[in-house]
């Protein structure tokens, strides 16, 4: 073998940086963001104070942390309820994504019947239909129009991409796929799905967040009382004036978001790792 | 293996084969194509002669319009099919699954065939160790440069055991330093696993080199118009590169090679 070999080790696959290591790069990496976080804070702090700005405008950050301090188990409350409806609408739309892809994409005919309503549904606005939703599951079960209609959000990147991903299995390994007479099923586990993770998985991360944001407009537009969610906690704050929660609601909500956005990213990485360019960085 | 013996049935048989295309386009036309247990063929030719066709028809990757295939291991009287793994393939493209390591990917058309991984280990790890990549079973295919992933590519087409090798311009995209060594290496295989190999190219100097005999084609439509037998002994190494053997050779290749661009 007189090739020159670009892998390091031949069995043994480059060996991921010790513990020690990781964990500086992580800090080192994670430093600007947390200095330009608590610049930024500082900044609004000051010049509240300096402007002397009403709180019921803008409350200073100090104000907002003693609000979530306060109001602390109130909050958690309103964010479990959120993340419950998020996550079951969420997963949801994972599964019901994957297997309507897996339904279109088997004949053209199935696709010509079904993709064109799929994207009506996509293209209706989800406020307009929330109330007619809402009235159909009852005000007594709220959480399931709710969950609908954050479902409805989030179903339609995850089912778009994943025709895509089904569909673009390179033409190559279908020849070798054919060359050994795959079966269906053969050609779909060892070569359609694994073709397709890349793009199931970017869809999953548009979802995610949609079904964030769909389930925060849903409770808004379900409005008063009949949810207790964290957009029920920041309309009823607004009501009440009292600004200074309303803005720690809405931090709880974006970390929130952050939240489930770096733990799709996370599956994402783990899954992707070892072949796909997207998770290889600057490695090579 | 250059000792034909001429009363053994073909591996493989093309009578009369064509290949239209439905805009009318003619691939193939007449094609007659006998190949015997231990050849080395190379079908040689101009861009656009069907070279690569003729091979996706002998893979049954692709179906021909008129004439008769015998493909090995297929019976067409008593509707027998050829078997998964009778019939190899080494593309143009190595066409390794990127999300498989190099074993996987070696081991993928026994697992297509219901071997267990257990059973397949021994025969995978010996294949690896013939192309030489014993050490890169872990490897994953985005690790290895072009030479390595072509290796991995035949690997996991002698990992069948086939009867039939078929090589569409395997070589093209590499170096030419790595494609004479990996050239040298498949002949080694050859002769160690004495199969049969059908080997498209459009390289005279490759052709000559492996094949002991070359079939030149020519284009519009696609058809045979000469061959040529390289009757030098094997083991072939660089040095018949240089012998006046090989030199005659070429030019009598290359002069057909111009008749077929001509005609």
């Amino acid at each position: 073998m007189a090739e020159q070999s670009p892998a390091p080790s031949p069995d043994i696959p480059p060996a991921p940086p010790a513990r020690p290591g990781r964990l500086a790069r992580n800090l080192r990496e994670a430093g600007p963001t947390v200095a330009a976080g608590l610049a930024f804070i500082a900044i609004w702090e000051i010049t509240v104070h300096a402007l002397g700005v009403s709180k019921f405008v803008l409350p200073p950050p100090t104000m907002i942390a003693a609000s979530m301090i306060r109001d602390f188990p109130y909050l958690m409350q309103a964010l479990a309820y959120t993340a419950g409806i998020t996550v079951a609408a969420f997963l949801a739309a994972v599964v019901s994504g994957i297997l309507g892809g897996l339904l279109l994409t088997q004949h053209k005919d199935v696709e010509r019947m079904l993709w064109p309503y799929a994207i009506a549904l996509q293209v209706t606005p989800m406020v307009a239909i929330a109330p007619l939703v809402i009235i159909w599951v009852g005000l007594d079960r709220v959480w399931l129009g709710l969950m609908i209609l954050a479902w409805l959000v989030a179903f339609f990147p995850m089912l778009a991409n994943t025709v895509q991903g089904l569909k673009s299995a390179d033409r190559g390994l279908q020849d070798v796929m054919s060359l050994y007479q795959a079966s269906r099923w053969q050609r779909f586990r060892h070569l359609q799905l694994p073709a397709a993770l890349p793009y199931i998985l970017t869809g999953a991360r548009i979802s995610s967040s949609l079904a964030v944001i769909g389930g925060v407009v849903a409770e808004f537009v379900a409005g008063s009382g009949a949810s207790t969610g964290l957009a029920w906690v920041i309309v009823e704050s607004g009501t009440m004036l009292d600004v200074p929660r309303m803005f720690a609601a809405l931090f709880i909500l974006s970390i929130f978001g952050l939240a489930i956005w770096w733990l799709t990213s996370l599956v994402q990485a783990r899954l992707l790792s070892r072949w796909h360019e997207s998770e290889l960085g600057g490695e090579r | 293996m250059t000792d034909m013996t001429p009363t053994q049935p073909p591996v493989m048989r093309m009578q009369n084969l064509d290949k239209v295309y439905p805009n009318g386009t003619v691939a193939l036309k007449n094609l007659f194509l006998d190949v015997h247990p231990g050849e080395f063929v190379s079908l040689l030719g101009p861009s656009g002669c069907g070279k690569s066709t003729a091979l996706k028809i002998a893979a049954g990757l692709t179906g021909h319009s008129a004439g008769r295939i015998q493909r090995p291991g297929e019976d067409e009287v008593r509707g027998i099919r050829a078997k998964p793994g009778d019939i190899a393939f080494v593309f143009q493209e190595p066409n390794l699954m990127p999300w498989l390591s190099v074993f996987d990917n070696v081991f993928l058309p026994l697992k297509l065939a219901g071997t267990s991984r257990a059973e397949a280990r021994p025969r995978i790890e010996e294949i690896l160790a013939t192309v030489g990549l014993a050490g890169f079973a872990g490897s994953y295919p985005r690790e290895l440069s072009g030479g390595m992933k072509m290796r991995v590519s035949i690997a996991r087409a002698l990992v069948t055991k086939p009867r039939l090798l078929l090589m569409d311009e395997p070589f093209a995209a590499l170096d030419e330093i790595t494609r004479n060594k990996i050239s040298q290496d498949l002949l080694s295989l050859w002769q160690a696993t004495g199969s049969t190999v059908i080997f498209v190219t459009h390289s005279v100097f490759e052709s000559v080199f492996l094949s002991n005999r070359i079939v030149v084609m020519a284009a519009r439509p696609g058809r045979i118009i000469g061959e040529i037998g390289v009757d030098a002994p094997y083991p072939r190494d660089a040095g018949f590169r240089l012998t006046p053997d090989y030199a005659a050779h070429c030019r009598e290749v290359s002069a057909l090679l111009t008749r077929a661009m001509e005609s």
